[in-house]
Order: C-alpha cells, then sequence, then structure tokens
C-alpha cells in the first residue's frame, strides 16, 4: 500500500460556514460528537477483544458508521423515537442511555435492562425513545411509520428516525413503511446507513439504482445521497429532513454512503468476499479521522485533548466492563416471565403457569 | 339487549370500544369509506373521521408493522386482515415483532395490538378466502388468540381484546358472520378470556369446537340426544389462553373426548388439547380421543362440502367415541 492510497480526505469546511449551519456553539457540538465517536470507537475495540476471549458472547461492531449515529445525536431531540437498524446503539448511548446499563446487555446479565433476552447489541432503552430491536431485517421500518402517526395523532412533535442498512432497502418492510409515510405524510426520517455491504453482498447487487435514495421518488418523498462519513454533511442533511417532519411536511429519505471497516459481526470474516483494497478506501474516509482533522485544522483540538479523551473513554469502557462482568446471569425464574402482561399470569404461551 | 348476526356485534364492540377510548383506531384495507368488505367497520368512519379509521395501502406487512409502531407509542389499533388467508405477509411481523416486543425488551416495550380477520371455510371461498391457521399463532409464544362463535361472545370478547394488555389475534368465522344472530348486551360488554363455555350439558362424551364449528357440533350432539346419547359441547372461545380446567373437568366427567375443527388435522389445534388430555387425563379416558378435522389438503373450492366438518361426521365420531368399550 502506497502512502497516497491511505491518505485521509479532509472535511472542507471553515469556521464560518460551521458558524452559519451548527451554530456557534458549533466547537463545542463538534467537540462533544468526537468525544462519543471515540467511545464508540474504543467500546468496538475492546468488546471485540473481549468476544475474541470468550467473555461475551457476540458482537456487532459500528466502525465507520459513527458520523450517522452521532450526527443524529446532534439533530434529534429527547421527544423524537429512534427504531434502530443494526449499528445505531452509540446513538443510544449519546442520548443518554447509561454505558453501564448497555455493558450489562453486552454481558445478557441480571441487571441488563432487557433481561438478557437478546445477543449483545441487541439493545433496548425506553428512557430516551431507543426502540427494542430484533434481528430481523426492515420490520423496523413499518414500526416507525406506525409510531410517527400515532404521535401526529397526539399532536405532539415527535420524530420517528427509522434506520437501515443497504441490504434492508430490499425488504417488504422498506416498501411498506416509506409508501405509507409518503402516503400519509409522517413525520419519519428514513436513514439508510449504505455501509455498502449486506454481510457478503455488495450493494451493487443489492439493486440496479445509481443512489439508493432515489427509491424515495417512487414513495413521494425527497430524498438524497449523504456523505455519511462527514459528521457536518450528515448534520446538514438531517436537520432539515428533521425539520420538515417537525412542520407537519412529511417524510424523507437520506441515504448515508459509508464504509464498514469491521466485519459485519464477530461470526464474519470478510476476507472471503472484500477486495484487498476495501480497507485502504474505507480508512481514506474514516469518519473520526476526518472530524479529528477538522477540529485540528479549525483550533478546537491538541494534542493534549486528544489524549486525554482517548484516555477518558479508555478508562470509561474499562470501568464499566469490570462492573458488568461480575454481575451473575438473570435469574432462572426470569425465563418464563414478559411473555404475556403479569395480568395474564407467568408461565408459557397459554398463561397456564 | 339487541338482536344482532355476528358481524354486527362486531361492528358494535367497535363503536362501543372507539367511543368509550379515544386511543383505539382502526385499520386496514377498505375498512374505511367501504366499510370493510363485510361491513365490520361500517360507519365508523362518518363517526369517527379519517384519522381513527384508516384506509391503508394494500399491505399485510405494513398494516400490521404501523399497528405495532401505534401500540408501542400508547395507541389501542385495532387491525383489520381482510380475509386470514392474506395474513401471511404480516407473518413476520406478528411472530417476530408483535409476539417478541414484550419479553424482548425485558418488559420496556409491551405491545398491545389487537388484529381481526375473517377466517375459515363454507362460503364458496376456495383455497385463499377460507383458511383456518389459529395453530400457527396459537404456537407462538406472546400471542393471545381468541374465536368467538356467537354475537354476543363476538362482542364481548372483542372488547375483552381491545381493552387487554397483550396482542391479540381476533378471527371472525365468517361462515356464520349474518348466518347466525343473537341477544347481544348492549354498551361495555366484555366476556373473559380464558373461560370456555358450555353449549350443551352432557354425561356420556365431550365434545370441544371452536367458531363455526361450534354450531355444526351442536346438530350433532343435538341428534344423538335422540338416539339416547348425551354428549356435552364446550365451545373453547379462547384457543390462548386455553381453558384447559373445563377441557379435563369434562373429559374426567365423561371419559370419552371428541374434537372438532375446520383446519387440517395434521399438528392442528386438536392435536395439542388431545396431548393434554393424554398428559393429565390419560387414565379418565374409556376410549381413545377422536379428531375430526378438514383434511390434510390445501382449502378446495368444489369439494368444500367434503372438506369441512358436517353434521354427519361430527356425529359419526361421536357415536363411535360413546361406543367404544
Amino acid at each position: 500500500m502506497t502512502e497516497s492510497e491511505t491518505e485521509l480526505v479532509p472535511l472542507p469546511y471553515d469556521a464560518a460556514h460551521l458558524v452559519a449551519l451548527v451554530g456557534d456553539d458549533w466547537g463545542e457540538r463538534l467537540l462533544g460528537a468526537y468525544r462519543w465517536m471515540i467511545l464508540g470507537r474504543t467500546l468496538d475495540a475492546r468488546m471485540l477483544g473481549l468476544q475474541r476471549q470468550g467473555r461475551i458472547g457476540f458482537y456487532g461492531p459500528a466502525t465507520g458508521q459513527e458520523a450517522v449515529t452521532v450526527g443524529a445525536w446532534l439533530v434529534s431531540r429527547p421527544e423524537d423515537w429512534i427504531f434502530p437498524g443494526l449499528r445505531e446503539q452509540l446513538l443510544a448511548l449519546a442520548r443518554g442511555h447509561s454505558l453501564d446499563a448497555y455493558l450489562h446487555h453486552l454481558f445478557a446479565n441480571d441487571q441488563d435492562p432487557a433481561r438478557g433476552r437478546q445477543m449483545p447489541c441487541h439493545p433496548t432503552a425506553r428512557e430516551i425513545h431507543y426502540v427494542s430491536m430484533s434481528s430481523v431485517i426492515g420490520t423496523q421500518i413499518s414500526q416507525a411509520v406506525g409510531m410517527a402517526y400515532a404521535a401526529r395523532s397526539k399532536r405532539a412533535s415527535s420524530v420517528a428516525f427509522a434506520f437501515f442498512g443497504d441490504g434492508a432497502t430490499s425488504s417488504n418492510d422498506f416498501h411498506a413503511g416509506m409508501n405509507l409515510a409518503g402516503v400519509q405524510r409522517l413525520p419519519v426520517v428514513f436513514c439508510c446507513t449504505n455501509n455498502q455491504w449486506a454481510i457478503s453482498v455488495p450493494v451493487d447487487r443489492q439493486s440496479a439504482v445509481a443512489h439508493l435514495s432515489m427509491k424515495a421518488t417512487a414513495y413521494g418523498m425527497p430524498g438524497a445521497t449523504v456523505d455519511g462519513t462527514d459528521i457536518v454533511a450528515v448534520y446538514a442533511a438531517l436537520a432539515p429532513a428533521a425539520e420538515r417532519a417537525r412542520r407537519g411536511e412529511g417524510p424523507t429519505m437520506l441515504e448515508f454512503v459509508l464504509f464498514r471497516m469491521t466485519p459485519h459481526s464477530s461470526s464474519d470474516d470478510p476476507s472471503r468476499y472484500q477486495a484487498r483494497d476495501w480497507m485502504d478506501r474505507a480508512r481514506a474516509h474514516d469518519p473520526v479521522r476526518r472530524l479529528e482533522g477538522l477540529l485540528e485544522t479549525l483550533g478546537q483540538l491538541d494534542a493534549g485533548q486528544k489524549a486525554g479523551i482517548a484516555r477518558d473513554a479508555d478508562l470509561e469502557v474499562r470501568r464499566a466492563i469490570s462492573v458488568a462482568e461480575v454481575v451473575p446471569p438473570p435469574s432462572p425464574e426470569s425465563l418464563l416471565q414478559d411473555v404475556l402482561a403479569p395480568s395474564a399470569g407467568t408461565g408459557a404461551a397459554t398463561g397456564r403457569g | 339487549m339487541t338482536e344482532l348476526t355476528l358481524v354486527q356485534a362486531v361492528n358494535r364492540g367497535l363503536f362501543e370500544a372507539m367511543r368509550s377510548d379515544p386511543d383505539v383506531l382502526v385499520l386496514g384495507e377498505d375498512v374505511g369509506v367501504n366499510g370493510g368488505v363485510f361491513r365490520a367497520t361500517e360507519g365508523l368512519l362518518k363517526e369517527f373521521g379519517e384519522e381513527r379509521v384508516i384506509d391503508t395501502p394494500l399491505s399485510e406487512t405494513g398494516i400490521v408493522g404501523a399497528a405495532i409502531g401505534m401500540a408501542l407509542y400508547g395507541l389501542k389499533p385495532v387491525a383489520e386482515i381482510q380475509f386470514v388467508d392474506f395474513i401471511y405477509p404480516a407473518f413476520d411481523q406478528i411472530v417476530s415483532e408483535l409476539a417478541k416486543f414484550r419479553y424482548r425488551s425485558g418488559g420496556q416495550y409491551p405491545c398491545h395490538v389487537v388484529i381481526r380477520s375473517p377466517y375459515g371455510g363454507g362460503i364458496k371461498g376456495g383455497l385463499y378466502h377460507s383458511q383456518s391457521p389459529e395453530a400457527y399463532f396459537a404456537h407462538t409464544s406472546g400471542l393471545k388468540v381468541i374465536v368467538p362463535s356467537n354475537p354476543a361472545d363476538a362482542k364481548g370478547l372483542l372488547l375483552t381484546a381491545i381493552h387487554d394488555e397483550d396482542p391479540v389475534l381476533f378471527l371472525e368465522p365468517k361462515r356464520i358472520y349474518r348466518a347466525v344472530t343473537g341477544e347481544v348486551p348492549d354498551g361495555d360488554h366484555r366476556v373473559p378470556f380464558g373461560l370456555a363455555s358450555t353449549v350443551r350439558e352432557g354425561s356420556d362424551v365431550s365434545v370441544f369446537a371452536y367458531g363455526a364449528m361450534v354450531h355444526v357440533a351442536a346438530q350433532a350432539v343435538d341428534a344423538l340426544a335422540t338416539e339416547g346419547i348425551h354428549a356435552e359441547l364446550i365451545d373453547l372461545r379462547s384457543l390462548v389462553p386455553l381453558d384447559e380446567k373445563a377441557l379435563l373437568a369434562s373429559v374426567e366427567k365423561t371419559g370419552r373426548a371428541v374434537i372438532v375443527h375446520e383446519a387440517p388435522r395434521f399438528c392442528g389445534f386438536g392435536a395439542e388439547l388431545a396431548a393434554i388430555i393424554a398428559e393429565k387425563a390419560l387414565y379418565s379416558l374409556k376410549a381413545p380421543v377422536v379428531r375430526v378435522t378438514g383434511y390434510d389438503t390445501p382449502f378446495p373450492y368444489a369439494l368444500e362440502h367434503l372438506y369441512l366438518p358436517n353434521m354427519e361426521r361430527v356425529a359419526h365420531a361421536i357415536r363411535k367415541t360413546a361406543q367404544a368399550a
């Protein structure tokens, strides 16, 4: 590999642009975004390691996708709802879900808010309107649309953020959800994180359109393709889409093109299907390094701060691991709970206890 | 009390729920302007408006997926699947999502959706307007499955469903939507889940049925009474939760059981009933359990009358069971 192949593509913004787009406090907000990105990156590295050591059962990293999740944090409001796809866990943390709670979930222990019912990286965080996700692709899309309908009928200003990957644009519920949202002009922002891979299937085998955002046209809503490794571009696309939804003007579909910089999950081996130069191209568009470069260029981040942020993230993740790892697994009784409402009695589907 | 058909009782139940609770809304194909292809939702649009009576695009997964989202937010959606034969595009939403939300979120996201759907044969509807898929759903933990057989139960069980905390699949026997009438209590009439109803008392044989088959079985039971065979007919009404107590009490009394349903026999709901009897009341049995069911074929068109259990087939099974040593 030559130096030029991995040279970072810089973010081309000056301070005046950021003041106009993000506001006078752009430096503080983007530095906050950078902290979350570093935390996400640290978490991915540590947890993949723990999975390899057999200390957690599974892990699905989001390395390379941080500009979208953290960009959505900058834009979303507390009253908004998040319907995650596969890799939005960092958005849950940034919106206020505690790292400890998330680590309890990753260890599937007795303090997991979802009581150890799901594989790691499938958190539920009702306190921040982060909806329980399944491993089924696309089903959350029509659910987000229904939630947006309900919010509008209650005259609430909540917006539904529906996240999904490029593969999900082939699913039944992508069509069903986009279609219904278009017909009803619902407050939904459809966020397609096109990391260019559905496990091993490249996006050009997923769809014949040049840009997935072109699909928006078929549902009567605006669509745009955005550089999903540029947090400023993500913000610039998401903020007006959310405001449009809040004003009652209907849904938007945004396609964030980015690079999956890790295997699909801890169970995947990309060397079977990715070209050798994939990671070089991905590293040139590393969203964390791109924001870091911008903040350095604009004098918002120096070497000392950078090291401090990395150290804080590392310490915080290590601390949370040490807390969660010693908590015992969920109680045997919990196996039979939450199948039906408590009023139906505990036990199997028959409610017979 | 008002004399109503079964489909009118469903309609009254929806009016009652929507008048008393602004969070109740109805969505599905043709449920608005057209009032539903069976008229179950007739008049709702006029009284409650487009926001609460939604004519949806033609997508069952979209209907159920959207209903789930509404329920997560706190509404009480009643989704109509026009014929249960068309529910399969929504199977993923029902089985993977609706039934599992409470469990997978550790109780954080209960998801209370009612799915109403006409089911069953007897209207010359062929393969795709006749099916009885209750076993697929009864097999799925986290769902309740309810099947009324008469107008009063239709209204009472539907109102219980709408005010329940769990997802409910409410299967309406369309063959008797208009063929059966009965007195229906006015107002907020509720029939609890998990309680079977004794339609005929008897001591010789227990007959278990639900939906339209209750009426076929009743004809058979009445005919056999003239032969001196006194069968007990139990309408299960609620498949999940099941009134296991009533099932076992009747078998313990009679020692003989006949199970009737329209769905195919293999892995049908009757298989579960027979297994429960075998596990918990075997020593009360004086004869093998007998099932009278549809055949293990797709639902036919021209030969529907041969496929569906009829009075003769049920009577034959009861007689055979009663006379077994």
